[in-house]
């Protein structure tokens, strides 16, 4: 029998049900890995063993009463550090919220709870989800387990690599510029930006409001599809959550036929910066999909050009405001001499929480929303906005969906571009526009670059609630390419 | 688009309530630079007639009614404060008026 | 501090006001949580992640809210906006949980309307409209306690606690266009002005406005131009001002103040003001000079809000009668004049009054009773008439006990005073302190034939045929009885044991 850590989502809980191994053993085998190889990656930063082997052992109680479990039930999850879990610690990769244990649960932990799933613990992020490389947490780097030398993608760099690493056959992230889809790129594992309002954001700590969306991170499609749909869907405690029917994510990624789906290629994400390897591998998988019966256009969209510097003043602005409330006042850290001032306090406790990238975007944020220069910069940046949707709908109504590379370069070595913040940033050029839009976006991988023999991926774009879409495409492509691998992606990774 | 000055650097830093050091000052005033004036691209391509985007939903009137639900107890709320005091959030003395 | 003369303010100068008024609504939950807004829960009780500001929190519109605002709006005269959003306006402060605060910028939810206020002018009263700029949604903010140091003020303290269950409950905002050419009037149009917005709040339902308990407060802008100027002065803005007596007091204070500064020469500085209800002063506050960086921008956790004209329709038609139409309608059931029904309303007594009458009250005792004695002690406390301890059911019960002779006027008014003061009902004070009226004939009997023998010079005026004379015999029977007598009946009984006809 496989390991039980290198299985699918799939067949970890089919496994369960049929009694092959119970929820007790596949959670013990993965806190076995974890032990065994986290020292390597530093993906958690919180491993709840006693509250996920007492979740596991009641699945298996359950399963023994003969009562019904879905589809996900027994099988482990891991949750970036983002989401609030009730008494479990919530981070951000931060030192202001370090113990902070949030009275209440994200909307996403109650649904994966509901669902009986496993929740290992908290993951590794970019302090407060600022990165593409999950070098800024308060906590040390996390490592991709291609290259423990590289980044593993950020900012949801902890879930991508416990789920490349097998220590979790599925993570949750969140993405608001790219911080699921890169991630999964660089790492060889399928990752998907919901739809903006897919997925509640009810207790997931804001970065930039109107870009943030959580969503999954697996080793198949079908898995990511699964987890998706698990977490998905209306909730009344998020204003922005969308109160339609979810489309079946898990029938979409099963269809495999995209014969006359029509999908085209944005001129704008090629050129200047983009790695030759990961090239390649994207024009090959482009190959693929026509072959699958696909027809495959080339179109523009001018916006996107404009999109990053859209991002970096919309992202920051947000996140200036969201932020404020980290003042040592009510939870988290407090720096207080005994002698100062609330105002000293607050202005002490963030400089010495607060890492440099956060401080970087706030005072970014904070000048760009002051009144002097409101128009020029956030004011701009919204008008951008609106272009980069209004190309979006102009090229899906040609097209059913879009396709690029997720990223334009495989894993750079850690410590490569900390110190060049516009270097980190271009890491998200493909991802960005889709945030902006708030159309859904999802990573799939395509193979090994031919310089470094190290992951790319595909980003696939769908317009507003028809992520199904993704699935189909995503899921078509996939099984091309493992029958031509003879296995998934991720087999070919070196054991750690 | 003018450069960022260290003054201006150093009252937004107060107005965003974070103390910096001499040295991220000058770090940061660099890098805010080519950051600004990279961003400041945004100009380029907009005009009067668009319409800004503030959220990606085009969705109105999203209300709940007027029920009253869950509070906390006292002791939840209080339980991550740094400092309290009769069942009150305590917080070091206020210089500035609101 | 110099004040100058408020004659004199007038001659020199012109007062421009302008009011904000915030009305805490009274929906049963938070404007963006579930939690109760009950007033007087323990601290820290009615709060959850939302109103917290908890990392990973999201705000949710309260239905409610939005329907109590545009109604407002529209009792105010408003334009309801098709499409409006909130916007969050930043700066930090302990009392505010999130470091900003979700309310309204440039679009706000009901702008440009107006209310008409009657103001007293001389023995007549004048009618004048004040604009309203704009009515808008925010939350409130929690409260903090000052410890330490010896005032219990912000100054000096040293550190302050914060209870957070007010934070998050629905603020509404309502700020006037500027007010011109009041003249002397300023200060009670300013009044007028709010206890006319309090009287229309509370009878649409939407507000308890109690301004005791914080549920309405009031920031008064003061400035003046030059008598020959046209030319905007520099305003004030005074804080909190909490009753309506210190609404006027605080307009009062300040044209005073800055005309004294103008006069020496110097200049009235840009500055929020502290009121002090001790004696009617403001200090200064925060300095306003410097322009105030709020960084206002869309709340992206909400979505716009778009009324459409059913529903704006639907909200106009729930709208109760009107205050001005409601005065109309009691100045014709009462048979009053305009200037009687202005004394009721300033004193703040139309309700009360009209609560009396429905009780079976004549509306002219009702008005005698509430405006007289009752008004009297609420001025002699400085307090509102409604904070005095007395229903109308009970002024309704002792209206009836001396319609039917068991009391007379003063004796009412004794009773009015111990019911105030917390001795009981009506009923018990008048057995328990053996107030009624003496209707035993011979207990009045022996004090008339007293009075005769102490006065034979007025018997014989009387039995001359001088019966005015008679008031210096009754006067003395009624104190000997401890005012305890129907005056006509003691006439009465004197008139017939002297054998005197009466006409």
């Amino acid at each position: 029998m496989t390991e039980l850590t290198r299985m699918t989502a799939v067949d970890l809980a089919a496994g369960i049900k049929k009694k092959e191994f119970s929820a007790v053993d596949v959670a013990k085998a993965h806190f076995d890995q974890i032990a065994a190889v986290d020292k390597k990656l530093n993906a958690f930063l919180f491993i709840d063993e006693d509250g996920a082997m007492a979740q596991a052992a009641n699945v298996d109680k359950k399963l023994a009463s003969g009562e019904f479990l879905g589809p996900l039930a027994g099988v482990p999850v891991a949750v970036k550090d983002i989401f609030t879990q009730k008494d479990i610690p919530t981070t951000c990769g931060s030192r202001i919220l370090e113990n902070w244990r949030p009275p209440y649960d994200s909307t996403v932990v109650s649904r994966m709870k509901n669902a009986d799933m496993v929740l290992l613990g908290k993951v590794n992020m970019d302090e407060f989800a600022m990165g593409s490389s999950t070098e800024t947490s308060a906590y040390g780097p996390t490592t991709n387990p291609w290259d423990t030398s590289r980044i593993p993608g950020g900012s949801s760099g902890g879930s991508s690599a416990a789920v490349a690493g097998f220590l979790a056959p599925l993570a949750v992230g969140t993405d608001t510029g790219g911080s699921i889809r890169q991630p999964a790129a660089v790492t060889g594992t399928v990752g998907v930006k919901p739809t903006y309002g897919g997925i509640s954001r009810y207790g997931i700590v804001a970065l930039a409001s109107s870009l943030d969306q959580a969503g999954p991170f697996a080793r198949t499609v079908l898995d990511a599809a699964l987890l998706h749909q698990a977490i998905a869907g209306y909730d009344p405690l998020d204003s922005t959550s969308i109160n339609q029917p979810i489309p079946d994510f898990v029938a979409a990624a099963k269809h495999k036929d995209i014969a006359g789906m029509k999908l085209g290629i944005v001129k704008e994400f090629a050129g200047e910066g983009y790695q030759a390897g990961v090239l390649n591998r994207f024009n090959e998988a482009v190959a693929i999909l026509r072959n699958l019966g696909a027809e495959i256009v080339e179109l523009s969209c001018p916006s996107f050009t404009y999109a990053l510097a859209a991002y970096y003043l919309i992202q920051p602005s947000e996140c200036s405001s969201n932020l404020a409330r980290f003042d040592g006042m009510r939870y988290g850290l407090r720096v207080d001499d005994g002698d100062s001032s609330v105002e000293q306090v607050m202005a002490a406790t963030r400089a010495a929480g607060f890492g440099p990238e956060v401080k970087r975007r706030i005072i970014i944020g904070t000048y760009a929303l002051s009144s002097g220069y409101y128009d020029a910069y956030y004011g701009s940046a919204q008008k951008v906005r609106r272009l980069i949707a209004d190309d979006f709908n102009a090229a899906f109504s040609q097209v059913d969906a879009l396709i690029s590379p997720t990223s334009p370069i495989t894993a750079f070595k850690i410590g490569e571009k900390l110190n060049d913040p516009m270097a980190m940033y271009l890491n998200d050029i493909c991802t960005i526009p889709v945030n902006l839009a708030g159309v859904g976006g999802m990573s799939v991988p395509i193979g090994l670059a031919d310089e470094d023999n190290l992951p790319a991926g595909m980003q696939i774009m769908a317009p507003v609630m028809c992520d199904d879409r993704m699935y189909r495409v995503a899921g078509a492509l996939e099984s091309a390419l493992v029958s031509s691998w003879g296995g998934l992606l991720l087999d070919k990774a070196p054991r750690l | 688009m003018s450069k960022l000055s260290r003054d201006e650097l150093r009252s937004i830093a107060d107005l965003a309530r974070i103390a910096l050091t001499e040295a991220e000052l000058d770090q940061f005033s660099s890098q805010l630079d080519v950051i600004l004036d990279s961003v400041a691209k945004v100009q380029e391509i907009v005009n009067d007639e668009i319409k800004p985007m503030s959220h990606a939903l085009d969705i109105n009137n999203v209300f709940r009614a007027d029920v009253v639900g869950n509070s906390l107890s006292a002791t939840d709320a209080l339980a991550a404060a740094p400092a309290s005091e009769d069942d009150r959030f305590r917080v070091p003395r206020i210089l500035e008026e609101e | 501090m110099n004040l100058f003369e408020f004659e004199n303010v007038i001659t020199d100068f012109k007062p421009v006001l302008g009011l904000e008024v915030h009305v805490e609504l009274n929906t049963k939950t938070k404007v963006f949580c579930s939690c109760p807004t009950n007033f007087g829960a323990s601290p820290n009780t009615n709060v959850c992640p939302t109103c917290l500001g908890l990392p990973g929190s999201l705000p949710v519109l309260n239905e409610k809210a939005i329907e109590s605002i545009i109604k407002i709006g529209l009792a105010l005269n408003c334009q309801i906006a098709p499409w409006s959003r909130m916007a969050r306006k930043n700066y930090f402060y302990p009392d505010m949980p999130k470091d900003y605060q979700i309310s309204q910028y440039d679009e706000p939810i009901c702008f440009d309307g107006f209310l008409d206020v009657l103001v007293p002018n001389g023995d007549d009263s004048s009618k004048i409209r004040i604009g309203i700029e704009r009515v808008h949604l925010e939350e409130d903010t929690g409260k903090l306690t000052h410890a330490g140091g010896f005032t219990g003020r912000i100054h000096g303290a040293d550190y302050s606690l914060v209870d957070y269950n007010r934070a998050g409950i629905p603020l509404v905002e309502i700020v006037t266009k500027i007010i011109p050419d009041t003249g002397e009037l300023a200060p009670e149009v300013a009044k007028a002005y709010v206890a006319t917005l309090r009287d229309l709040i509370r009878n649409l339902g939407v507000s308890d406005v109690r301004m005791e308990e914080g549920s309405l407060r009031c920031d008064v802008n003061v400035s003046l131009m030059p008598i020959e100027s046209n030319q905007l002065g520099t305003r004030t803005e005074t804080k909190n001002v909490n009753s309506l007596r210190s609404v006027e007091r605080a307009v009062r204070f300040e044209m005073q103040r800055q005309a004294a500064l103008l006069k020496a020469g110097e200049r009235v500085k840009q500055e929020t003001r502290h009121f002090h209800e001790n004696d009617g002063s403001t200090s200064p506050g925060r300095s306003k000079e410097q322009a105030e960086e709020y960084r206002y921008f869309p709340e992206p956790d909400l979505l716009p809000i778009a009324p459409d004209s059913k529903w704006i329709e639907q909200l106009r038609s729930e709208l109760p009668e009107t205050p001005t139409a409601k005065r109309e309608r009691l100045k014709q059931a009462w048979q009053i004049t305009d200037f009687e029904m202005l004394a009721v309303v300033n004193a703040g007594a139309l309700d009360l009054i009209e609560a009396t009458v429905e009780l079976g009250t004549d509306p002219s005792a009702a008005r005698k009773w509430w405006l007289g004695k009752i008004t009297r002690i609420a001025n002699e406390r400085g307090v509102e008439l409604e904070q005095i301890d007395i229903t109308p059911a009970q002024v309704a019960e002792i209206d009836q006990l001396v319609a039917t002779g068991a009391l007379n006027d003063k004796l009412a008014r004794q009773v009015i005073s111990s019911v105030i003061a917390g001795e009981g009902s009506p009923g018990e004070i008048v057995q328990k302190q053996g107030l009624a009226v003496v209707s035993d004939d011979s207990a009045l009997l022996d004090a008339i034939k007293e009075a005769i023998v102490a006065m034979p010079e007025v018997v014989s005026k009387i039995q001359d045929g001088k019966l005015q004379a008679s008031g210096a015999l009754i006067g003395a029977v009624m104190k000997a009885t401890g005012g305890k007598a129907d005056a006509a009946k003691v006439r009465k009984l004197l008139f017939d044991y002297l054998g005197v006809s009466q006409d």
